[in-house]
């Protein structure tokens, strides 16, 4: 079931070798993950070439503090053509969590990245609007971070 | 049959009642509420309204869609902080005299939701009256906490629902701040006193029946 989805990858690296930094291939998912330099590239090729017409998903995750690349987001992308689903992941350091935009490539990707802005602080550049949307806007802090403690820093008051 | 030939030709013409007690009855048995289903509970609150457990008979006619037309407030539904100015906004439109029920655990104290981005109980945000556990709790237990507060309305004195004054309505304070009185007109003098004391807050106007202390 993956053959065809393996195959994709294996037209991903003919295009550039430098795209394809790992693949992973578990419980019939396939998992490409890409420099984040030129993850653009890679959904431009796949959406126009590759028939990936359809973004998703766009979240992000947090590996926990002590991981280096700590933040990933992963791009589901799926194509209506060949009913095939791929999952492209772009690992992102803690000191520089600074990514592309693909809004230019999906338009749906805008309201995703301004989630994974809100929860995470992963920026994205070249967005059009990033900002806050889950969260009250005077919220401080990044909420879905490991090391953002569950109840909040402080009970809420009407001040 | 009817009161017309059995009960009112033995009265006279003109009967005396206390004012509260008319007063009363009239406010409880018309008891106007303002929606603000928020999330499941809100579910709940449209059956008890529809035809099986039918809120209508208790006086609860038409539930208003504008703050400003309507008496109680059933805030059904975990309250975001987000959402808790608007909350509070939304409960200082209405006019004197208003009620809150606080409906669900959600509302009452968080529920099941600890966590950074729910109001750990509405009380934090306007004064309750009557608070339903529950999650979410059936229509008869909706029900029950409207027979509950016209119970509690029909124990109230009319002289405690005074419209907030001028001056005072512009020294905001949050709420359940106000000290705990006892009695009714003399109380306005340290109140006007404590609320020029505190700092004051842009939020909230105090209200005449805020008299408990929330948390």
């Amino acid at each position: 079931m993956t053959e065809k989805l393996h195959e994709f990858v294996e037209k991903l690296k003919a295009e550039n070798a430098s795209w394809v930094v790992d693949v992973n291939d578990a419980h019939g998912e396939v998992t490409v993950v890409v420099p984040r330099e030129s993850i653009v590239d890679v959904c431009w090729v796949l959406k126009t070439k590759h028939g990936f017409d359809m973004l998703a998903d766009l979240c992000g995750a947090d590996r926990g503090p002590e991981e280096d690349p700590r933040f990933e987001v992963n791009y589901h992308v799926f194509s209506t053509k060949h009913y095939n689903r791929l999952r492209l992941k772009v690992l992102l350091s803690e000191v520089d969590p600074n990514v592309t935009t693909v809004t230019t490539v999906w338009k749906t990707a805008n309201w995703h990245e301004r989630e994974t802005y809100d929860l995470f602080g992963v920026i994205f550049d070249g967005h059009p609007d990033l900002r806050r949307i889950l969260l009250p806007s005077d919220f401080d802090g990044h909420a879905l971070r490991k090391d953002y403690p569950l109840r909040g820093y402080e009970p809420y008051s009407m001040n | 049959m009817g009161l017309e030939n059995t009960l009112f030709e033995s009265l006279p013409d003109v009967v005396t009642v206390k004012l509260d007690a008319v007063v009363n009855w009239a406010r409880k048995s018309s008891l106007w509420p303002a929606t603000f289903g928020l999330a499941c509970c809100a579910i709940e609150m449209m059956n008890t309204v529809s035809a099986r457990n039918d809120l209508s008979r208790f006086g609860a006619e038409t539930f208003r869609a504008s703050p400003r037309q309507s008496d109680v407030m059933i805030v059904s539904g975990r309250v975001s902080r987000k959402m808790a100015p608007v909350l509070r906004r939304i409960y200082d439109q209405m006019p004197e005299p208003k009620w809150v029920i606080s409906m669900g655990a959600c509302a009452t104290s968080g529920g099941v939701f600890d966590n950074y981005a729910i109001v750990q109980g509405v009380d934090k945000v306007v004064p309750v009256d009557v608070y339903v556990p529950g999650c979410p709790p059936r229509p008869e237990m909706l029900v029950h906490a409207i027979t509950m507060l016209q119970e509690k309305i029909m124990k109230e004195s009319v002289k405690d629902r005074r419209d907030t004054f001028e001056p005072e309505s512009r020294l905001s304070v949050v709420p359940g701040t106000l000290p705990v009185t006892e009695g009714t007109a003399l109380e306005r003098e340290t109140e006007v006193e404590v609320a020029q004391n505190e700092v004051s807050r842009p939020y909230t106007i105090p209200s005449r029946h805020e008299r408990r202390r929330s948390s």
